[in-house]
């Protein structure tokens, strides 16, 4: 067994590993530079992805003959990580997590149902898997975006939400102009990588068909249809928390229950309050 | 002027009829908490049709709280509010707070034009104003020809107006107004005083205003409630109170 895990391959994938690490982490460093400190939680996050990823391939190695259910379950699972990871971001909204978890499923179930259904993916695990992730990570960003675009518009226009509100606006037409650049974030990514699509990158998955000798033609096209699903998952996902934070965002009454709270989220000039003292008296980020 | 008193009035008999000789808002036992800072505390008050009353306290007294309240715009964790007899949980929001239209400290206009801003409330409705009636409201408030003018344009004063006229759009029969004057300079706000005297007066708008200004409630208001970490200590007459409290 330990033959087989430690191979020469897999070495060398681990020295690869380090070097990657290593660069990263001076990028880290030079970032302090512009008062970004992300050390900690870059360590963190490069230690947490190397481990998962060797679990993935672990995992992968012993389910390649899996059948479709076995690859659903891990799509399932898949989502839920997603949901977490896209609404710790957020721990000043309690509802966070289920308003993800719907957001990344939503996207995520349409774009691989639609791509089994059309027969674009099979239910070979070995595809399934690595194919749906990218969809489902590509949703959950597209949802971690559309959150942080629609509270941030809103703390910033409070004033101007209530104004409508004081005028009798309901209060979905007092917050439509956030509704509309909240969506739109969660997309400009997935657009602009659709746009420079085989001019900027070719996607891995296009490199993979290329390695084992599938037509060349037929893999960029393959490509294509992966991204336009990319595209699809996350502007699911991007309406769906959009709506759904929307909602969340007023009382029955119409009142405006999403505002920053003092206890968790920084408010401007506790922002303010921070960078003076800071100035004053250069301290760690940690501190 | 006059023409739009008119029409201001004649709205008003309508939503009023029903109410002749009645208060115009009845405060019970107002009372909102947010964990554990009571913010408005068992407020009981009444407000006739037509009066001006100020709301002076120290900072922190709950007297912004209070208005919003008022509007609807927070819940109340305790008492209610009657307006017309009516209890206001009972009306539909965004209907009560045409009907009691609030002008906040800082305008909030939105981005574009007066006229965009002014048609604002009746589009909620479905309605539209006339040109006429844009230029008597832009009258009304002493910027006639503005109704083309971007709001980025113009002075702190002249945005106040317009977030006067806005309000005024909507033919509320309540008007609250949180330190409408408190961000302009003493001619701009004089003028502002002045048009709440001609609602009072003559349209026989309830006003509510929020002010630290002691000249200026006296200026405004024939009573005046003095509040203090959320309750109410005194209403009465403006003088008294604010003598009461060594305010003038």
């Amino acid at each position: 067994m330990s033959t087989t895990l430690f191979d020469d391959q897999v070495l060398t994938g681990l020295f690869q590993a380090a070097a990657a690490m290593i660069l990263c982490l001076a990028v880290v460093i030079l970032c302090r530079q512009f008062q970004v400190r992300i050390e900690r939680e870059t360590i963190v996050s490069l230690v947490r992805g190397l481990l998962q990823m060797s679990l993935v391939g672990l995992v992968l190695g012993l389910l390649l003959k899996g059948s479709l259910p076995i690859g659903a379950l891990i799509l399932i699972g898949m989502v839920v990580a997603a949901a977490l990871t896209a609404s710790r971001r957020f721990p000043e909204l309690p509802y966070a997590f289920k308003i993800s978890l719907c957001s990344v499923g939503a996207g995520g179930i349409t774009a691989i149902g639609f791509m089994l259904l059309t027969r674009s993916i099979g239910s070979n695990i070995t595809v399934l898997v690595p194919v749906g992730s990218m969809i489902i990570a590509n949703s959950m960003n597209a949802c971690a975006q559309a959150m942080e675009r629609f509270k941030s518009d809103v703390f910033g226009h409070i004033g101007q939400i209530e104004a409508a509100l004081c005028l009798g606006a309901a209060p979905d037409v007092s917050v439509s102009p956030f509704v509309q650049s909240s969506v739109y974030a969660s997309l400009l990514p997935r657009l602009d990588m659709l746009k420079s699509l085989g001019l900027v990158w070719i996607p891995g998955v296009m490199a993979g068909m290329l390695v084992t000798g599938t037509s060349p033609l037929y893999a960029g096209i393959y490509q294509f249809v992966i991204v336009v699903m990319i595209l699809v998952a996350s502007g699911i996902s991007g309406m769906v928390v959009t709506a759904l934070m929307q909602r969340r965002a007023f009382s029955q009454a119409g009142q405006l229950l999403l505002r920053p709270s003092a206890t968790r989220t920084p408010s401007p000039n506790r922002i303010l309050a921070r960078m003076f003292a800071a100035k004053s008296e250069p301290q760690p980020a940690n501190s | 002027m006059r023409e739009l008193n008119q029409h201001v009035r004649s709205t008003l008999d309508v939503d009023l009829r029903s109410h002749s000789g009645k208060m115009e808002v009845e405060v019970r036992g107002l009372t909102r908490k947010v964990g554990d800072r009571i913010l408005v505390d068992d407020v009981d008050v009444d407000f006739k049709r037509g009066e001006i009353l100020a709301v002076a306290g120290p900072s922190g007294a709950g007297k912004s709280s209070f208005l919003r309240l008022l509007n609807r715009l927070d819940e109340p964790t305790g008492g209610t509010i009657l307006i017309k007899g009516l209890d206001y949980r009972e009306i539909e929001p965004a209907r009560l707070r045409r009907q009691v239209g609030m002008v906040m400290q800082i305008p909030n206009l939105f981005s574009g034009s007066v006229r965009g801003n002014l048609l604002y409330g009746p589009a909620q409705r479905g309605e539209t104003l006339t040109n006429g009636e844009v230029d008597e409201l832009l009258v009304k408030v002493g910027l006639p020809g503005y109704d083309n003018r971007d709001v980025n344009t113009l002075s702190g004063g002249e945005s106040q107006r317009v977030s006067l006229a806005r309000t005024l759009a909507n033919k509320p029969s309540v008007l609250l107004l949180d330190e409408p004057t408190s961000a302009l300079d003493e001619e701009s706000g004089r003028a502002i005083e002045q048009l709440i005297l001609n609602l009072a007066g003559h349209a026989h708008i309830t006003c509510i205003v929020v002010t630290h200004n002691a000249l200026q409630a006296v200026r405004l208001a024939g009573r005046t409630m003095y509040m203090q970490d959320g309750k109410l200590i005194t209403v009465g007459p403006t003088k008294e109170v604010l003598n009461e409290h060594h305010i003038v």
